[in-house]
């Protein structure tokens, strides 16, 4: 699976997610810089965690606006997949891609710890890699992860299996309604996660359970 | 055309508000051969206050030892360069941001943060670690926990953003602090050793490029400022504070890499304290250039800005270089694409003068030599510190063993950090195999299959109160410690010297014997000081910090998936106190145990042996490096008592120690004796190895007794009553939440 990763000014998890893509899949993804026309023709395209533009607006909403995005829109609607982490998932819901917000968190602070995610729908090309109900820890550092939306989205999120991880055992870093930590668009070929399963994929993290996203996604073995 | 008055009569006052004194007036009149200008006088002030011109601690710093065979380039750099093998280097400093972040702790702590990854990465280097050490007032002051708030904030607004983990640091409390906070930034990052970037300028008539951010009135004066004591028109201050803007820092970082690997840049100096005016005199007095600035080309944010202010401001992300002129299309587009200010707004000359011009006028002409070397140096007359004296043998004040364990666990001074560092990106970039929580951070190194570094920031500021000299030393040995209970090699530090006003004889006593403490440590342990930074002045209506010489150290681990880590790694394993003396502990002066459980801050402060010191520790790296270590652990602050603690609530594993007959509990399990280490091994008690061990250990004079074994859900102390240790875990973990929430102190 062909993939590439998108990088706006200010986001600073690219490298990590860079690593992450090219030690599982065995090849480096392409990287799109904002301003590059266009986007070379890959399965799967990356959006990954920072602070885009200083998220001095709402965070993600200025680099949702980048003509780029348009992009990564018609990538999508052709049913291509689109991975949105932490910063990432900000811009998608920003860009209007997945629905509801994501606030500040209850803390009212930045947190950055290992939680544990609860897989809540295995069955989509993203969390293959995993089996439903398995719970696995996965780190956070954000500032605002606190997912919101009205009561008929996150009742058709959570009765259409749009709800890709929960987080588990009472470890909810921020405040997320109904626990969750990632979500599907209705074709469940975009999602967007507030985690970083890029930071835990090795023996150096301390751990590899991240890596079951990117290896079920990439079609590798894990 | 705007008003501008640059030859104003240069009144005594005017002076004394630039912080010179008149004998330093008369020597800059003499230097120049007259009046200096309205903007020489700010340009003069700038360079020759204490924070630029170090001339209070020069003559001591000389004495330090900076070099040795790893160090590539030791202090007078904007950061140290230590030579890790392989092609590479770590290229490090740690810097004060003590006044601004007391005024406004969110800026005032961010622009440090902002301030030491620009030393960092202006030279070549990409910075991997962050390091912070924090020295707050009582707990029970009404600032406190607003400051404490306001500077974590801001480091981790600042740090987050820009993308570097934090790895360790310190957060300590004390009354001396509460009118003049410390916030010392660490930072060092890697790069090849062949592409170092120094500040030195080259060749003449080549241009000086401003990149970055746009020049405003932030800061104006700030270094000045931060060379006075605080009275009480501090909150006056505010408007002396610079703003941080992280995300312009990241870009500026990225920019300044793509740029200098095109090999157009020939110098590069970041605009930091007195900004342009530095930087633009550093670059060229240290190529034996003039430099020409004309500051119509400067970018700038506000409207009227005088040239007076534009030579002071210190607004953030701004960098200064040289390039090579053939070059500049190729620069400038790197700036274009992260939509940065890029402005050619000066040439190096070939006669040694600095000379800015604005408006067509010439606002400043000076010997661009003089400006730094010709500055004020003192040798200011100090006093022999008063030691106190030593506790009686008899003087060992009694509480139940198990009552004070819990108290210490729960106390400000030992209560788990995690409330600060969870605010702190500590993972991002992938590379942090240990966090913070241990005695070290831990990196692995980017581009090597094993190689790790380690980082640790430490100073014992009651012991330097008590014996400035014994205080340097012991804060050099426990960084040189702290790295080595990872299994790391020390290599080099940085100092971050903060001190009260060096006017008085008493502070500038400390300053004097802290140095030399510094020194001797760092010569015995070869651990030399590659850069660092001076902060004095540091008072509020005439009452000193406490003396304070932050020491960062990096340590380098040639197999990070070797190293060790505080926390027990299993039951029934045989626990060892290496380097102990032949009692276990035995010095209670200047302990917390005193400190914080009887408010007593007496007694003389523990004595570092160096020769044992380093012979311990080079066993203990030996040990570790051999592979029979499973866990280890240096003891600091609360001794054997709250280092087994620490291990227990590190794994949720507890422990059974045996006491040792006809010595008091009190003196074994929480005297602060110097060069101690927990070690545990999963060997049989009985068998040849640990009898080898025991031999070498004998052999090398290190006392390495069998203390106790591993196991259980409770720590037993000898005699006193098992604690359990999710007891010690809900202690050690709740001080700090609970207190910032409100609750008591």
């Amino acid at each position: 699976m062909k993939s590439a990763v998108i990088v706006f000014p200010g986001l600073n998890r690219d490298r990590d997610m860079i690593a992450a893509l090219t030690k599982v899949s065995g090849t480096a993804p392409a990287t799109v810089w904002h301003q590059d026309a266009d986007i070379p023709d890959v399965d799967l395209i990356v959006i990954p965690g920072g602070f885009s533009y200083g998220d001095y607006l709402r965070c993600g909403a200025i680099a949702a606006r980048s003509p780029i995005m348009d992009k990564v829109r018609a990538h999508a609607e052709r049913g291509g997949k689109v991975l949105g982490v932490c910063n990432g998932f900000q811009i998608l819901i920003e860009a209007g891609l997945l629905p509801g917000a994501l606030m500040r968190n209850m803390s009212l602070k930045f947190v950055c710890r290992e939680v544990k995610l609860e897989v809540v729908n295995a069955d989509t090309d993203f969390t293959r890699g995993y089996t439903k109900g398995e719970v696995f820890r996965c780190p956070v550092a954000h500032h605002d992860g606190n997912y919101f939306t009205d009561g008929d989205t996150l009742n058709r999120l959570e009765g259409d299996g749009r709800v890709a991880f929960r987080y588990a055992e009472g470890t909810n870093p921020n405040g997320s309604m109904n626990d969750i930590a990632g979500i599907f668009n209705e074709q469940k070929n975009v999602l967007g996660l507030m985690p970083h399963p890029e930071n835990l994929i090795e023996a150096a993290h301390g751990g590899d359970d991240g890596r079951a996203l990117f290896s079920g996604l990439l079609g590798q073995a894990a | 055309m705007t008003s501008y008055q640059n030859d104003i009569e240069i009144t005594p006052k005017l002076v004394a508000d630039h912080g010179l004194k008149p004998d330093e007036f008369a020597k800059i009149v003499a230097l120049i051969g007259r009046q200096p200008t309205y903007t020489e006088l700010g340009i003069f002030s700038a360079m020759w206050n204490e924070h630029c011109s170090y001339k209070s601690s020069k003559k001591w710093l000389r004495t330090l030892p900076t070099t040795g065979p790893r160090v590539i380039q030791g202090p007078g750099e904007n950061a140290g360069v230590v030579d890790i093998g392989d092609g590479q280097a770590v290229v490090f400093k740690m810097e004060s941001h003590n006044h601004p972040s007391f005024i406004e702790p969110y800026q005032g702590a961010g622009t440090g943060m902002g301030g030491i990854l620009r030393d960092v990465f202006t030279m070549g280097a990409r910075p991997v670690a962050a390091m912070n050490a924090l020295r707050f007032g009582s707990p029970d002051h009404e600032k406190t926990r607003h400051l404490v708030s306001g500077v974590v904030s801001g480091i981790g607004g600042y740090g987050n953003a820009f993308g570097v983990p934090t790895v360790g640091g310190e957060v300590e409390f004390d009354e001396r602090y509460n009118g003049n906070i410390l916030v010392n930034a660490f930072a060092a990052g890697l790069a090849d050793t062949d592409k170092i970037f120094y500040s030195k300028a080259e060749g003449v008539g080549l241009p000086v490029v401003y990149l970055g951010a746009k020049t405003g009135r932030d800061g104006v004066g700030g270094a000045t400022m931060a060379s006075a004591e605080f009275g009480d028109d501090i909150e006056e201050k505010r408007p002396t504070v610079q703003v941080g803007d992280p995300f312009t820092e990241k870009r500026l970082l990225e920019a300044c890499l793509e740029l200098m690997a095109t090999g157009a840049v020939i110098a590069i100096q970041d605009m930091g304290a007195a900004g342009l005016t530095c930087s633009a005199v550093e670059m060229g007095a240290k190529g034996d250039l003039g430099i020409e600035l004309d500051l119509d080309k400067v970018p700038v944010r506000e409207i009227e800005m005088t040239p007076y202010e534009m030579m002071l401001s210190e607004s953030q992300e701004r960098m200064l270089m040289v390039l090579h002129p053939e070059k500049e299309p190729e620069a400038r587009a790197v700036f274009v694409k992260w939509e940065l200010d890029f402005a050619t707004v000066g040439y190096t000359t070939d006669d040694l003068r600095f000379r800015v011009k604005w408006q067509g006028v010439e606002v400043a002409n000076l010997p661009i030599k003089d400006l730094g070397d010709e500055a004020p140096e003192y040798d200011r007359p100090w006093t022999e510190p008063r030691l106190p004296a030593a506790l009686a043998a008899s003087d060992v004040p009694q509480m139940d063993v198990a009552d004070a364990l819990l108290k210490l666990m729960g106390g400000h001074q030992v209560a788990s950090r995690r409330w600060v560092y969870e605010q702190y990106d500590t993972l991002i970039q992938g590379n942090s195999v240990q966090r913070p929580g241990g005695d070290a951070g831990v990196i692995r190194v980017e581009g090597h299959a094993t190689k790790g570094l380690a980082f640790s920031s430490d100073v014992t500021p009651r012991y330097c109160e008590a014996d400035p000299y014994e205080g340097g030393k012991q804060a050099v040995a426990e960084c040189w410690r702290n790295l080595t209970a990872t299994g790391a090699e020390p290599l080099a530090a940085t100092d971050n010297l903060n001190f009260g006003n060096p006017e008085r004889p008493e502070i500038m006593g400390q300053l004097v014997h802290a140095i030399k403490g510094i020194g001797e440590a760092c010569l015995a342990l070869d651990f030399p000081i590659v850069s660092g930074n001076v902060s004095l002045y540091n008072e509020t209506n005439g009452r000193g910090i406490l003396p304070t010489p932050t020491i960062g150290g990096v340590g380098l681990l040639p197999d990070w998936s070797k190293m060790a880590r505080i926390g027990f790694a299993g039951a029934s394993q045989v626990i060892l106190l290496v380097g102990a003396p032949a009692n276990r502990g035995t010095h209670l002066g200047q302990s917390i145990y005193l400190r914080d459980l009887f408010d007593r801050r007496d007694g003389t402060a523990p004595h570092v042996d160096l020769a044992h010191e380093k012979r311990t520790g080079d066993f203990v790296r030996k040990l570790i490096r051999s592979g029979i270590v499973t866990a280890c652990h240096d003891l600091s602050d609360g001794g054997l008592g709250v280092g087994l603690a620490e291990m227990a609530v590190a794994s949720g594993i507890g422990a059974t120690v045996v006491d040792i007959n006809d010595h008091d509990p009190i003196l074994q399990y929480f005297g602060e004796d110097q060069g101690r280490y927990l070690v545990t091994v999963n060997l049989d008690p009985q068998g040849e190895e640990l009898t080898a061990l025991w031999k070498e250990a004998e052999a090398l004079g290190i006392f390495a007794p069998w203390i106790g074994n591993t196991g259980g859900a409770n720590l037993v102390l000898g005699d006193a009553r098992a604690v359990p240790v999710a007891a010690l875990k809900a202690a050690h973990e709740g001080w700090f939440p609970s207190y910032m929430d409100g609750k008591a102190a």
